[in-house]
């Protein structure tokens, strides 16, 4: 059998019909399976906030210790003026997510995201 | 004294009591290594009066999370903020007992550290969704701010409109770069500090009087 990894691509439409939980369900889920995630677009930053909460609470000895998130740079943040008057979006996009025993960050800017995956 | 002045004063006393604010809760939030329980211990014995002040493990909370109640700091212009501090565990979106072998711990120590780590982590972000008022995010100077934990801790507090200092610490070192982390967070207030000497300390005392009012 092929050896490998799976990448699953997830679009930014069905994360717009998915509940907070569920988002966050279906991502651990996946990681915990070895499956490498990439979101089209990224989570809130309460999202995030919870995902990692959730993340700790299901970390496990020699099974499952943590996950790898990168994100892509979000757009410019909006002129000084708009943010000035609190108007300043924080919409992230592209993220990678996987299980931090198999995904490594190699390197990112502003137009480029690198990872190493290994297998099990 | 005089009974109109007594009577006054215990009105007052009265009346202090009867609308005490609450006491807002100032998380000291970072990567592992920053130096945020350096700090914590450092405003603990600054402004720690004889009244309270003492380092204590919050009862059936994490027992890696500490809580300095009460302090309160004030500031060069008169103006004064009375605030609990709450030293965090490092927020990381990983932890491996392995790692904890190689301070020479055995396994079931480790995975014990690594369990205790784990709550400390979950609870710190459970608090900035919560329970905290104001953050006091704190970054070695000597290291890459742009690393992603820092960018998304920094919109997450952004997100919940909490007030938040930067602190720059580790100026001592050489190869310190806190104007990195100015250029990193141009929207935040950015202190350079030294907790390990003392080094503009003081303001950051200032500026925590100043944004957490
Ligand atoms: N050179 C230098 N080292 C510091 C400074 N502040 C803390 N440290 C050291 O950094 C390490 C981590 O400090 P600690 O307060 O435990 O960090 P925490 O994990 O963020 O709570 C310790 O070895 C401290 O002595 C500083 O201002 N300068
Ligand atoms: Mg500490």
């Amino acid at each position: 059998m092929l050896q490998g990894v799976q990448i699953d691509l997830i679009s930014q439409e069905s994360l717009e019909n998915m509940t907070s939980m569920e988002k966050i369900h279906l991502i651990l889920d996946k990681v915990r399976q070895g499956t490498i995630v990439i979101l089209e677009k990224g989570l809130e930053p309460d999202e995030q906030s919870k995902l990692i909460e959730m993340t700790m609470k299901e970390i496990l000895p020699d099974d499952f210790n943590g996950i790898e998130m990168e994100t892509y740079p979000s757009r410019e943040e909006g002129s000084f003026l708009s943010r000035l008057i609190g108007r300043h979006s924080t919409s992230t996009r592209l993220t990678v997510i996987g299980p931090a025993n198999q995904l490594k960050m190699i390197k990112k800017d502003k137009d480029q995201i690198s990872a190493w995956i290994s297998t099990r | 004294m005089d009974i109109f002045v007594q009577t006054k004063n215990r009105f007052s006393r009265f009346l202090s009591a009867f609308f005490k604010k609450k006491r807002s809760r100032i998380g000291i939030y970072g990567p592992p290594n920053a130096g945020k329980t350096t700090l914590a211990n450092r405003i603990a014995r600054d402004w720690a009066g004889d009244a309270v002040g003492a380092v204590s493990e919050i009862p059936h909370e994490t027992r890696r999370a500490l809580r300095k109640q009460d302090l309160c700091i004030s500031g060069a212009n008169g103006h004064s903020i009375t605030i609990d501090i709450v030293d965090t565990p490092g927020v990381t979106t990983k932890i491996d007992y392995k790692e904890f072998l190689e301070y020479g711990l055995d396994k079931e120590e480790a995975i014990t550290r690594a369990r205790e780590a784990t709550e400390g982590v979950a609870e710190a972000m459970h608090w900035l969704r919560e329970d905290i008022d104001g953050v006091v995010y704190m970054l070695d100077s000597t290291s890459d701010p742009f690393q992603q934990v820092n960018i998304m801790m920094i919109g997450i507090i952004e997100s919940r409109k909490l007030p938040v200092i930067i602190a720059a610490n580790k100026i001592d070192l050489p190869d310190a770069a806190p104007q990195k982390i100015r250029s990193a967070f141009p929207q935040h207030p950015v202190v350079p500090i030294s907790c390990l000497e003392g080094k503009n300390i003081e303001e950051l005392y200032e500026q925590m009087v100043h944004s957490f009012r």
